[in-house]
């Protein structure tokens, strides 16, 4: 290890995280503990008053079939956009590689969605695949595939996946493009006079070295799946039809904005806290452990 | 087993650099071919070439009398040592080493066997379940030696394997190549800029220069008779000594006398067309007191610097025509400023006409 710098000043180095730390208080913990205090409170119909009910709300939600429904939405939701939002960025990456002119123009053609507001990139999605007007949906049904995400569950699910990877991609094609810049050439090369063709390089060098960024991306990917796709579900399906797209991100706004349930919602909100805290937990003790940093 | 021949090879890159202007190179079975030169004389890529890390832009490159110039480096058969080693950090030392040859579909037991005699080889059985990253650069060097050997390939290509190591491990590991290259018996090409590793290890020397070959030949041979004042310049520590001396097309035979100031030749005859003068530092000797030579030349000169290695010394000093040095046994007698007279035989004269080819 380095060795330490001492600074003798007792109070700057406090003045100095101050900063980080008030805005933390404020735009976290405050929101965060006044979610917890609302999870426990009943509101009555009106709004006029609020009743302490301990964990009622929690036994409540966690009781409702519905809810299950919806984390059950959401896993699926979850693991499908990461699954694709990774899969494509690492593909794209790997043949943005390859490509020898002009190499910057398409990386950075490549990285524009990013740029993209996750309702404005709902709307396109929802513009291209509706089912009476959209162009992509006319061709699908061309080729024989009944389309109707306005109908199917499925198909909503599709498509919200797919405007939510979509978004995704560059970001993590940015991050596979510099850990993929990262890989010594010559290890490719020495891997490939050691007699492993294209596939089995990639698989037994490229990827395991890779491993420190996709496991990071998976971490990001999650966490964004779980959080930041509100716009993306409220712009395409609103968590319809029925509620087969509602996730529960969806859900506590629905719940808490829409129907006024707030204690609930709020009970949902610690819940789903708590499920990305865990969720990363496990990720870091478990996935982490396998990742090979250089 | 295998012979590389090298016809007229050349590399133009895209930007229209032209890395290899046109070498052939015809290395027999089993024999090791150094390639040296500076920095950016076409030595490398002309390895990666015969690796099929680069293509050839026209010529030939053939192993074992085929043509390998649309081979890919999969199936070359060849096995490369890396100046940074290119030790998959992720994979222990032993997948390291049985990395090619589960690729190349060996069967367990075997690649097991031959990991481990290869290991005790080179004395790395006790670092088998290692990282790479958790080895010392001469260890990873042995690791990266073994991943090469044990492959049993039909061509070694090094390339400046030995760049990353301290002096001593450098000196070591130089003489256990040659040792396990004579042993195993397997044609290899090395590239290097360090002129000592080249002389020691060559079977074929090989000098480039800008992309050409300058000489080629057995290593001794070369440092006897270096075909131009670059490879004078280049091969032997410190170089040989470049004096200039006013060529005169057409003249016949001139003595030194004519060129240098006060009478320094001794009636040495400079051949025609000669434009530089060379001779060894450790050819030239120091004009003791009341000696008379004859037959020598005799170069008057102001000594600059002293260094002391040991075994010998080595003195800079200034003489007409440029700086000299000059290699005498044990401790130097003269120190900085002093005025000597150095000898060297006239056997012992190296003439390079205007171009700086040899006369």
């Amino acid at each position: 290890m380095s060795p330490r710098v001492v600074f003798p000043n007792r109070v700057l180095p406090y003045l100095l995280v101050a900063p980080q730390l008030a805005i933390t208080l404020v735009f976290f913990y405050w929101p965060a503990g006044q979610a917890l205090y609302q999870s426990m409170l009943k509101e009555d119909p009106f709004g006029l008053k609020s009743k302490f009910v301990w964990f009622d709300n929690f036994k409540k939600v966690l009781a409702d079939p519905n809810y299950l429904y919806s984390l059950k939405v959401t896993v699926v939701f979850s693991v499908a956009t990461a699954a694709v939002a990774m899969g494509v960025a690492l593909l794209l990456a790997v043949m943005a590689e390859k490509v020898v002119r002009s190499k910057g123009f398409y990386r950075t053609l490549l990285i524009w969605p990013y740029a993209v507001a996750p309702a404005i990139a709902g709307m396109l999605f929802l513009f291209l695949f509706n089912p009476s007007i959209g162009s992509l949906a006319i061709l699908l049904r061309k080729i024989g595939i009944a389309w109707d995400p306005v109908l199917n569950g499925t198909d909503a699910m599709t498509l919200l996946v797919a405007a939510a990877a979509w978004k995704q991609i560059s970001y993590n094609f940015l991050f596979f493009v510099a850990g993929l810049q990262a890989i010594p050439k010559t290890l490719i090369e020495a891997a490939a006079i050691d007699g492993a063709k294209e596939m089995k390089r990639f698989w037994t060098i490229t990827f395991p070295l890779l491993a420190p960024t996709t496991f990071f991306l998976l971490v990001i990917n999650t966490t964004y799946a779980f959080f930041d796709t509100f716009g993306i579900v409220h712009a395409v399906t609103g968590g319809g039809p029925g509620k087969s797209t509602e996730t529960l991100v969806y859900k506590v706004y629905n719940d808490g904005f829409v129907n006024l349930i707030l204690g609930s919602s709020a009970a949902q909100s610690v819940i789903l806290m708590v499920i990305v805290i865990a969720l990363t937990a496990i990720q870091f003790r478990y996935v982490e452990r396998k990742v090979h940093y250089g | 087993m295998a012979t590389v021949d090298l016809k007229d090879v050349r590399k133009v890159y895209p930007g229209g650099v032209e890395a290899v202007k046109g070498v052939s190179i015809a290395i027999p079975d089993k024999e090791l071919c150094v390639l040296v030169g500076p920095s950016g004389c076409g030595k490398s890529t002309l390895l990666r070439m015969i690796a099929g890390l680069e293509t050839i832009s026209s010529g030939t490159c053939a192993i074992d009398g085929k043509v390998v110039n649309a081979v890919g480096p999969t199936e070359r058969d060849i096995a490369m040592v890396f100046q940074n080693y290119a030790l998959y950090p992720h994979m222990k030392v032993y997948d390291n080493m049985a990395y090619g040859l589960r690729n190349r579909g060996t069967p367990k037991d075997e690649i097991d066997s031959r990991v481990r005699s290869t290991a005790k080889v080179l004395e790395l059985s006790h670092l088998l379940d290692r990282r790479p990253r958790e080895l010392s650069g001469g260890q990873r060097q042995r690791v990266a030696m073994g991943r090469a050997i044990v492959r049993n390939p039909k061509v070694f290509l090094f390339d400046e394997p030995l760049s990353n190591l301290d002096a001593k491990l450098r000196g070591q590991m130089r003489v256990e190549i040659k040792n396990l290259q004579r042993s195993l018996g397997v044609t290899s090409v090395y590239v290097t800029h360090d002129q000592l590793e080249a002389m020691t290890l060559a079977d074929i020397l090989v000098v480039m220069n800008a992309g050409l070959v300058e000489q080629m030949g057995a290593p001794l041979d070369i440092y006897e008779k270096p075909a131009s004042t670059f490879v004078a310049s280049f091969i032997g520590a410190p170089p040989m000594n470049l004096l200039a001396i006013a060529a005169k097309p057409d003249s016949q035979a001139d003595t030194l006398e004519k060129f240098f100031a006060n009478g320094a030749g001794l009636g040495i005859a400079a051949p025609v067309l000669a434009a530089t003068l060379g001779f060894r530092p450790e050819d030239a000797d120091v004009l003791g007191e009341g000696e008379k030579p004859s037959g020598s030349l005799k170069l008057p000169a102001t000594v600059e610097a002293v260094e002391p290695v040991g075994a010998e010394s080595f003195l800079y000093c200034a003489a007409a025509g440029g700086r000299i040095v000059v290699r005498v046994a044990g401790r130097a007698v003269a120190k900085p400023g002093d005025s000597l007279e150095v000898l060297v035989p006239a056997g012992k004269l190296h003439w390079f006409d205007s171009t700086g080819k040899r006369v």
